[in-house]
């Protein structure tokens, strides 16, 4: 009781002494708190306190109604996995290949379509359509395609006299066969990005670049990449993420397969929770969390560092 | 000016509020989609979940069909689940949020003891036709407490070897009965342009057949493997007969016995090949046999079958699953939905039941009950596995005698099978597949 109205003496006392003027301009530029509570709510409810959960549930064994706690023994058993291994790996081969090509491919790609050409819009939909197609569709579809005996890739190779590799049934291949569908899929993302970033460089500069004879490399490389460099970040660190964290094309494609030979690690983790193993998969979870942050916060900060810089 | 901005607060309030109601109608339009039914006029409606394979489809409608002649006032709904672990894991979740069918078709064995029948199904040894149960089929559908919690669904069937019989006659060939006799007549059928051995990779399950099928052969070395393998003390690396399953995938493999399109096969062409012949041998479940007739009319009696040879011809018999199904009710099941899931249960154990049932897909093996006789004509598939069931040469898979079976059996096998890595050290994967499984079922001595 007391110490309630100390605290109201003490807020009304004070209050006075904050110059009017900025109280107001507060006022003015913020909205009132309640109105982040909805936001804030379903935020709490359904990503705060999920995430913290399931760093709890990390260090037990459970199923849904009880659990008993391992201590590290889920860590200890993910890090001795041999898929995990094999899974680590693709995971980093997958995210860097896919994303590295969005950019190259989705680069020449932008500039080729902000270009005087004909059928511009036509093509730039055509580039952007396989976006829009759902992912599992796209995986089953490249799956039949790439089929060794039966599909169609190998047996148009197969007219031209070369014969096809196992797409998918190579163990050392299949892993990058469905980088190759990723970056089929989602280069369009990358491009549209790129065109955005390519069309708000004022022309004023390739005009005068043009007067001074440059070539038209020599412009591409001095002014457009580096002008594109805030669309060139976002392009690395979407497709990254997108890398790091994919799932659902190689669930579709391959399953894994064959054996663990195209494992990432959300397959491995999704894989152990389907076992009914949701301690261990839990752990999973919180380690392929901490992987993404420690390679996505270093990256934008130094991607955006650059940014700052100019 | 004031008044109007207090206006559109008001309207972004207004907003707001209706959003959240639409939010919440979307919460409980999706939560009450799991009671639908309820609504028929009178009787009552229950939902029967089967696994989606064609003969298990056709069995479970002609099932339901019968039953709703002899019994008009129930209706029965058919669903259909996935199988595989992305079927196990629809079940465990299902079963656990209290949504699962009124009565479900599940695996009995090892996989039962995994969804904890003692806590989520209703025990049914009360039931008249308990007492009528084939005793492998009703050791494997019990729970730990030792409660009958499944009822008999479809039939009994061996694991082991499918093989074209033509094939056979034309090439003069013996079945069989130990490993060397086996690669030997591989070879002849090599030599003849035919496949010897068909693996379908491209359906990841139907790889385990050479370590699961081989387990009559690894308990006749072994008696007391089980137990030993569920205690923890006996594992697959360190067991030489339990070992020679693993060694087995090696040998054909590195033999080039396999099929060109072995990695990317799916059932449904295993099947065909050996059926038509372009394959010799296709090592698989007896069950099966149910398909040949729709992937490949007509050539039902062409395909025969043998158990998977050990080491020694004069113990080789058959890896049996004594049903690798069974119905359960789950515990959340009450009132008229109970009696009338049991109902259907005990008319599937009914010879009118299992009639029905083979009517829609046809048996590859014996009956679950003695209540039930298999029909006069049946398959070469039936008739040879009977014949091991006969001879008391027949003893059910590991899966049934120990409650631990290891998720990534299957991905492991075809590690094996495609030459990733060798035998032994498949082994050694699987067995620390196994240590996880035992250590979520928290069994004593794996910690």
């Amino acid at each position: 009781m007391t110490s309630t109205v100390g605290t109201t003496e003490v807020g009304t006392a004070l209050a006075p002494v904050v110059p009017k003027g900025t109280r107001r301009e507060e006022r003015k530029g913020t909205y009132p708190y309640w109105f982040y509570l909805p936001a804030a709510i379903i935020f709490v409810v359904f990503f705060l306190v999920p995430t913290l959960l399931s760093f709890y549930f990390s260090f037990t064994r459970w199923d849904l109604f009880t659990s008993t706690w391992i201590g590290l023994k889920n860590y200890q058993s993910f890090f001795q996995e041999q898929a995990l291994v094999i899974g680590l790996r693709n995971t980093l081969i997958y995210a860097t290949m896919t994303s590295g090509l969005k950019v190259v491919i989705g680069m020449l790609l932008a500039v080729l379509l902000t270009s005087k050409i004909v059928a511009r819009g036509y093509l730039r939909s055509v580039i952007f359509f396989p976006v829009l197609v759902s992912t599992v569709g796209v995986g089953l579809t490249f799956t039949v395609l790439m089929n060794p005996e039966k599909g169609l890739i190998n047996q148009a190779l197969g007219v031209i006299g070369i014969t096809g590799p196992d797409w998918l049934t190579n163990p050392s291949l299949a892993i990058f066969s469905i980088a190759l569908v990723d970056v089929w899929q989602g280069v369009g993302l990358a491009t549209v990005i790129f065109i955005a970033g390519i069309v708000s460089i004022p022309s004023d500069y390739f005009e005068a670049a043009q007067v001074d004879g440059a070539s038209r490399f020599y412009s591409f490389w001095n002014i457009t990449v580096p002008l594109a460099r805030p669309a060139i970040a976002t392009v690395i660190t979407l497709s990254l993420i997108g890398g790091l964290r994919s799932f659902d094309l190689i669930w579709t494609m391959t399953g894994g397969g064959p054996g663990f030979a195209s494992d990432t690690i959300a397959s491995v983790i999704y894989k152990q929770y389907q076992a009914g193993f949701y301690g261990l998969s839990t752990a999973g979870s919180v380690v392929l969390f901490l992987l993404v942050t420690a390679i996505i916060v270093p990256l934008t900060w130094w991607l955006n560092r650059g940014e700052a810089d100019r | 000016m004031r008044f109007s901005k207090k206006g559109r607060r008001g309207l972004a309030l207004t907003a707001l509020a209706a959003a959240t109601t639409l939010f919440a109608a979307g919460c409980s339009a999706g939560s009450l989609g799991s009671s639908s039914g309820e609504g028929s006029a009178g009787g009552t409606t229950i939902t029967l979940l089967t696994g989606a394979d064609d003969n298990v489809v056709a069995s479970a409608k002609s099932l339901i069909d019968a039953f709703q002649a002899a019994n008009p006032n129930i209706t029965i709904k058919h669903d259909t689940r996935p199988g595989g672990s992305e079927g196990d894991n629809l079940v465990k979740t299902r079963l656990s949020t209290g949504e699962m069918s009124e009565v479900f078709v599940y695996n009995n064995g090892s996989l039962l003891q995994a969804i904890k029948p003692e806590q989520n199904l209703t025990p049914l040894d009360d039931q008249p036709w308990a007492s009528e149960l084939d005793p492998l089929f009703a050791e494997s559908s019990k729970g730990a407490d030792g409660k009958i919690y499944g009822g008999p669904s479809g039939t009994a069937f061996g694991g082991g070897v499918l093989y074209n019989i033509p094939v056979y006659k034309k090439l003069n060939l013996q079945i069989p009965k130990s490993w060397d006799e086996f690669m030997k007549n591989n070879e002849t059928i090599k030599k003849a342009g035919i496949t010897p051995v068909e693996q379908s990779y491209g359906e990841t399950w139907t790889s385990q057949l050479f370590v699961l099928g081989d387990y009559h052969n690894v308990e006749a070395q072994v008696p007391d493997f089980a137990q030993k393998y569920t205690a923890g003390q006996a594992k697959y690396a360190n067991t030489p007969a339990a070992l020679q399953g693993w060694q087995h995938i090696q040998q054909v493999h590195e033999a080039g016995y396999f099929n060109k399109d072995f990695a990317s096969a799916e059932l449904t062409d295993g099947i065909k090949a050996v059926a038509t012949g372009t394959a010799a041998h296709y090592p698989q479940l007896g069950g099966v046999g149910a398909n040949i007739e729709n992937v490949a009319p007509g050539k039902t009696n062409d395909v025969g079958f043998f158990a998977l040879p050990g080491p020694d011809a004069a113990t080789n018999g058959m890896t049996v699953w004594p049903g690798t199904a069974a119905m359960y009710i789950p515990k959340s099941v009450e009132g008229d939905k109970l009696d009338a899931a049991k109902k259907l249960i005990a008319f599937a154990a009914t010879q009118e039941g299992c009639d029905a049932q083979a009517k829609g897909s046809p048996p590859q093996g014996p009956f679950l009950t003695k209540a039930c006789k298999l029909p006069t004509e049946v398959s070469q598939i039936a008739k040879d596995t009977q014949e091991y069931f006969d001879t008391g040469k027949a003893s059910p898979a590991l899966e049934f005698k120990s409650p631990i079976k290891g998720p990534s059996l299957e991905q492991i096998c075809i590690q094996v099978g495609t030459g990733q890595v060798d035998a032994k050290k498949g082994a050694e994967l699987y067995d620390e597949d196994v240590k996880k499984q035992a250590q979520q079922l928290g069994l004593p001595g794996w910690e």
